[in-house]
């Protein structure tokens, strides 16, 4: 067989009708029970067959921590890296191979901490990778301590007197190094995480999906407060582009801006001064003033932050390949022979 | 400045001798704004058409802008060029081109007693004799008095060539080193073509930077020609050699071109991932021109993503590159680890630099080499080639890619800042010349089974995304040594760990043995790997035409060593191994073969002179005592 080229060369596949039993492996699923991975494992066997892309062509990578072993789980294939560095084999993958689709699992410790560099890299350079970011605010492979993301003052066995440190937030994060589609969703609303998976796989250039995953051993409860069914609808904001800002279990409240400030407008008869929201403007400010929002001042933003249309690091790469060779092959002769030569008989 | 009339008005050509020499070495060095590696580079490329062997070194100060006329910012390059075959950049230079002070404060104390010391007179002013430290001036007051000094008012002249082009004294100024190199073409009766020839191409876009510069060019010539101050001109007659054709060539420039070809044999696209790092970022500018050859480069945000992607990319059945120096290689030592695990071909350039920690950056040493065999969690076996002179990195980067994709194991190449920055000619070969270079994909479901090996290699199938029916996972946990499931079994793990061990073992049946380069047994083998090759080799040589009974051998496979190594140790009474190092090829033999060989180490993060190595070898024949290094005073290229 040959060397497979930019488009896949002679590795080219029929278009079967997948289901999502096709994506599950036969290995046994080693997750704590009741954990919050296991939700998004099942919406992502569910969404993929809707991808219709070839088994194949799927590639699954992962760094290290309880999330990273998702790639076992999946039937296609699939990298089990080293902690932190599931972006840097995914850039290179891609970069080498853009016929394939590629996705990459990974955690707040390890997306954020020790491979938080490569994250702002693979983001600013729009590689088309997809990027799930499982944030259980808590290190859970390691048993329990901080993670980037942790709350202030948190109590865990690594800080038993309250950590110093202040979290991230990893939709900031994306944003600020412009990442071209951002959102959030959880792992107990299973409909809203299916398909924000599926829009995020959708897009072309780097998507990154933040989804609050309960980690029911070392952080039981980390989203209930707002995630809860019974309280969901009034304490977090599904975001839509092109419309209002709006919540509650009527939609009768909204968030409005009073200069750069959000505001809560309870019972908001009229959409007349409501935030509406545009994740397609190439301006993050308004996602940015979203993205602040947590409770219990506000209500929780998830949905889609950004989704903007830009040219891709591995297309921008290929077709610098293409152009080159399009002006004609590389002889290596050429190469050989350039400079000054002489000849000795 | 004063200013004073121009010889080259003189009307009379003096008569002067032709002295014929064998080989000459020269160092240009000024501060690193004169354009001293331009001015020695051209010399080369002169040197080189006109038929001479030669070796270079250049040598450049870490700070890029170090203070003008500064000691720490002078910046050097040493040339030998010879009718005979040579093998190293010269021991001392004959012939010193100093452009300030600090040029000849650093550096003159290299030049050998009664050699040719040309300054820039002008440059002798307070303020520039003040930066290099000279209470007085050594023009005058006899402290160069070994030499023969030559004093020529380049500064003066050059701006009097200049005189009505349409640029300021500092863009004229710029132009001495073009001065500097007429005076040393015409001085050994070389043509100024090639150079003409580079400066139209160079600065065609520029008119008058190139109208400066081949005016200051032909200044210099001219002033040779008319001058009384040379009193002998020096022929360096072209050297036999193989007949074919040359061009010049730096290791690094032979290190891509290697891998190029290598591509281009295994007919799969090259991959390389780099963080810039000195002194290997040159294989990164080289191979990223190469787009039209389908080479893709990613300057990757570290060295641990540059490392990550390469893995990636060899995932995806590329060709896959990743370069460095030894700090990166510190960096990149986790993710070889996976690339162990997982067993994918991957190779990893090494070009090392002076250490430890940042160490001395632009200075060569070959300390990496235990770093490369053994820096790493667990017992992780890598392959590891070095080559021995800038033309074979050329053909050790065809065998690093040989050995990574039969074998499926990650291979690191060994090179050294000597070697990447050092030229010599370089006889052009054919692509035919070079060993197949062969690659299969795993295809067949039906035989597939990730961990699953060749009974001769032991290498596990390469089965790549996009293959139907291959879906499977692979990573950093162990792997049960069939279906590359998790598995924590105390035997599988012992099992898959002697595989690893063993396939890199295996890779000996594919090696050539270890030549001997003198008779194949006698009183002293001088065992040498890496870039000391040239002052080896001649040092043994010498020590030959002397009578004495020493041999000399150059491993340019480190894991594992060639088939045959232990007999050729032991067909001599004493083995020697001079290193850049504290003596880690040395501790490799010992611990194998239990021989009590005799370390040589130098770490000045310079090369071996040629020397050195046979006043080590008198020693270790009983014929002196015991022999010490000599280190000089701050010196930009001498030891
Ligand atoms: S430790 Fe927490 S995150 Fe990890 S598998 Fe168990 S519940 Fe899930």
């Amino acid at each position: 067989m040959a060397a497979p080229t930019a488009s896949g060369g002679d590795i080219i596949s029929d278009l079967p009708v997948l289901t999502r039993k096709d994506f599950v492996s036969n290995q046994e699923v080693r997750w704590c029970p009741g954990c919050g991975d296991y939700s998004i494992l099942a919406q992502m066997q569910k969404m993929l067959p809707d991808l219709k892309v070839p088994r194949e062509k799927i590639v699954f990578i992962s760094g290290i921590g309880c999330s990273s072993r998702f790639p076992y789980y999946v039937e296609s294939y699939g990298f089990h890296s080293i902690h932190g560095r599931a972006l840097t084999l995914a850039t290179g993958l891609k970069s080498a191979r853009p016929d394939l689709s590629v996705f990459v699992v990974t955690g707040d410790g390890d997306g954020l901490s020790i491979g938080g560099n490569h994250l702002l890299h693979a983001m600013r350079r729009n590689i088309d990778l997809n990027v799930v970011l499982f944030n259980n605010r808590i290190y859970g492979l390691t048993k329990g301590q901080y993670s980037p993301t942790s709350e202030f003052g948190k109590v865990t066995k690594s800080s038993p007197y309250g950590t110093t440190e202040k979290p991230l937030n990893p939709i900031r994060v994306a944003l600020a190094a412009g990442a071209t589609f951002v959102a959030r969703s959880i792992d107990r609303d299973t409909k809203h995480l299916e398909e924000t998976l599926f829009k995020a796989a959708q897009h072309k250039g780097i998507s990154f999906v933040e989804v609050y995953q309960n980690c029911n051993i070392f952080n039981d409860g980390a989203y209930a407060a707002f995630t809860d069914k019974e309280v969901r609808q009034d304490r977090m904001v599904y975001l839509e582009s092109g419309k209002p800002v709006r919540f509650g279990k009527n939609m009768e409240h909204g968030i409005r801006l009073n200069g750069f400030t959000p505001e809560v407008v309870m019972n908001a008869a009229s959409d007349d001064g409501l935030l509406v929201h545009d994740a397609a403007t190439d301006n993050i400010t308004l996602a940015n003033i979203l993205v602040g929002m947590d409770y219990p001042e506000f209500p929780v933003p998830v949905g889609i932050f950004r989704d903007v249309a830009a040219p891709t690091f591995d297309q921008l790469l290929q077709k610098q390949v293409d152009d080159a060779m399009a002006k004609g092959a590389g002889k290596f002769e050429d190469v050989l022979y350039s400079g000054e030569t002489w000849t000795v008989s | 400045m004063v200013s004073r009339p121009m010889t080259t008005e003189s009307p009379v050509r003096p008569e002067r001798a032709v002295e014929e020499l064998d080989r000459v070495t020269i160092r240009f060095a000024g501060d690193s704004g004169d354009g001293m590696q331009l001015t020695g580079t051209q010399f080369t490329k002169t040197t080189a058409v006109f038929g001479n062997d030669l070796a270079t070194l250049p040598d450049y100060p870490a700070e890029i802008r170090a203070p003008t006329g500064s000691l720490p910012g002078v910046s050097g390059f040493q040339l030998s060029f010879a009718s005979t075959d040579i093998r190293t950049p010269g021991d001392q230079p004959d012939v010193l081109v100093a452009m300030n002070p600090a040029a000849v404060r650093t550096n003159v104390n290299d030049l050998r007693e009664g050699g040719l010391l040309i300054v820039d007179e002008d440059e002798f002013n307070a303020s520039n004799l003040k930066k290099a430290g000279y209470p007085s001036n050594p023009l005058e007051d006899g402290s160069l008095a070994r030499w023969q000094v030559v004093r020529v008012p380049i500064t003066h002249h050059n701006e009097l060539a200049l005189d009505g082009l349409p640029l300021n004294a500092a863009q004229k100024f710029k132009s001495r080193n073009f001065y500097a190199l007429g005076l040393i073409l015409w001085l050994y009766g070389r043509s100024m073509d090639t150079t003409i020839r580079w400066a139209e191409e160079r600065f065609g876009r520029m008119p008058e930077q190139l109208d400066a510069n081949v005016r200051a060019l032909k200044a210099g010539y001219n002033f040779g020609e008319t001058t009384e101050l040379f009193r002998t001109r020096y022929e360096v007659p072209p050297a036999e050699v193989e007949p074919g054709t040359y061009r010049h060539i730096s290791g690094n420039e032979a290190t891509a071109l290697g891998f190029l070809a290598a591509s281009i044999k295994a007919g799969i696209p090259l991959f390389y991932a780099s963080y810039p790092i000195t002194p290997a970022s040159d294989v990164l500018h080289e191979l990223s021109k190469l787009r039209n050859f389908g080479v893709k480069t990613v300057q990757a945000e570290d060295e641990i993503a540059a490392i990550g992607a390469a893995i990636g990319a060899a995932y995806g059945g590329h060709m896959a590159l990743t370069g460095t120096s030894g700090p990166g290689l510190a960096l990149k030592s986790e993710a070889l680890n996976l690339a162990v695990m997982t067993e994918l071909p991957l190779v990893v350039i090494d070009v090392q630099r002076a250490g430890p920690s940042t160490g001395m950056p632009t200075k060569t040493e070959q300390a990496d080499l235990l770093q490369a065999m053994y820096g790493r969690n667990g017992d992780s076996p890598v392959a590891i080639v070095a080559p021995a002179t800038p033309s074979e990195c050329f053909t050790m980067a065809v065998e690093a890619y040989r050995i990574a994709l039969k074998y499926m194991v990650p291979v690191i190449y060994l090179s050294d800042g000597y070697l990447g920055n050092g030229s010599e000619p370089w006889r052009i070969p054919s692509l035919s010349d070079l060993p197949d270079v062969t690659y299969r994909y795993h295809t067949d479901p039906a035989t597939f089974s990730p961990y699953r090996r060749d009974p001769e290699t032991l290498a596990r199938p390469w089965a790549v995304p996009g293959t139907k029916g291959l879906e499977h996972r692979i990573g950093g946990i162990e792997k049960s040594s069939e279906t590359g499931d998790i598995d924590y079994d105390p035997g599988n793990h012992h099992r898959m760990t002697m595989f690893r061990k063993e396939r890199v073992e295996r890779i000996v049946n594919d090696l050539p043995p270890l030549e001997v380069s003198g008779p194949a047994t006698g009183d002293v083998l001088v065992l040498g790997w890496g870039g000391t090759y040239g002052a080896i080799t001649t040092a043994a040589e010498r020590a030959r035409r002397r009578g004495l009974s020493v041999s000399s051998a150059h491993l340019r496979y480190l894991n594992p060593f060639p088939g045959n190594l232990e007999t050729v140790l032991r067909s001599f009474k004493k083995v020697l191994i001079p290193e850049l190092n504290t003596g880690q090829l040395s501790l490799l033999i010992r611990g194998k073969f239990l021989i009590d060989a005799v370390p040589f180490n130098k770490i000045a993060g310079q090369p071996f002179k040629i020397a050195e190595i046979e006043g080590k070898i008198d020693e270790v024949l009983g014929l002196s005592g015991p022999y010490e290094l000599q280190f000089g005073p701050a010196s930009v290229l001498g030891g």
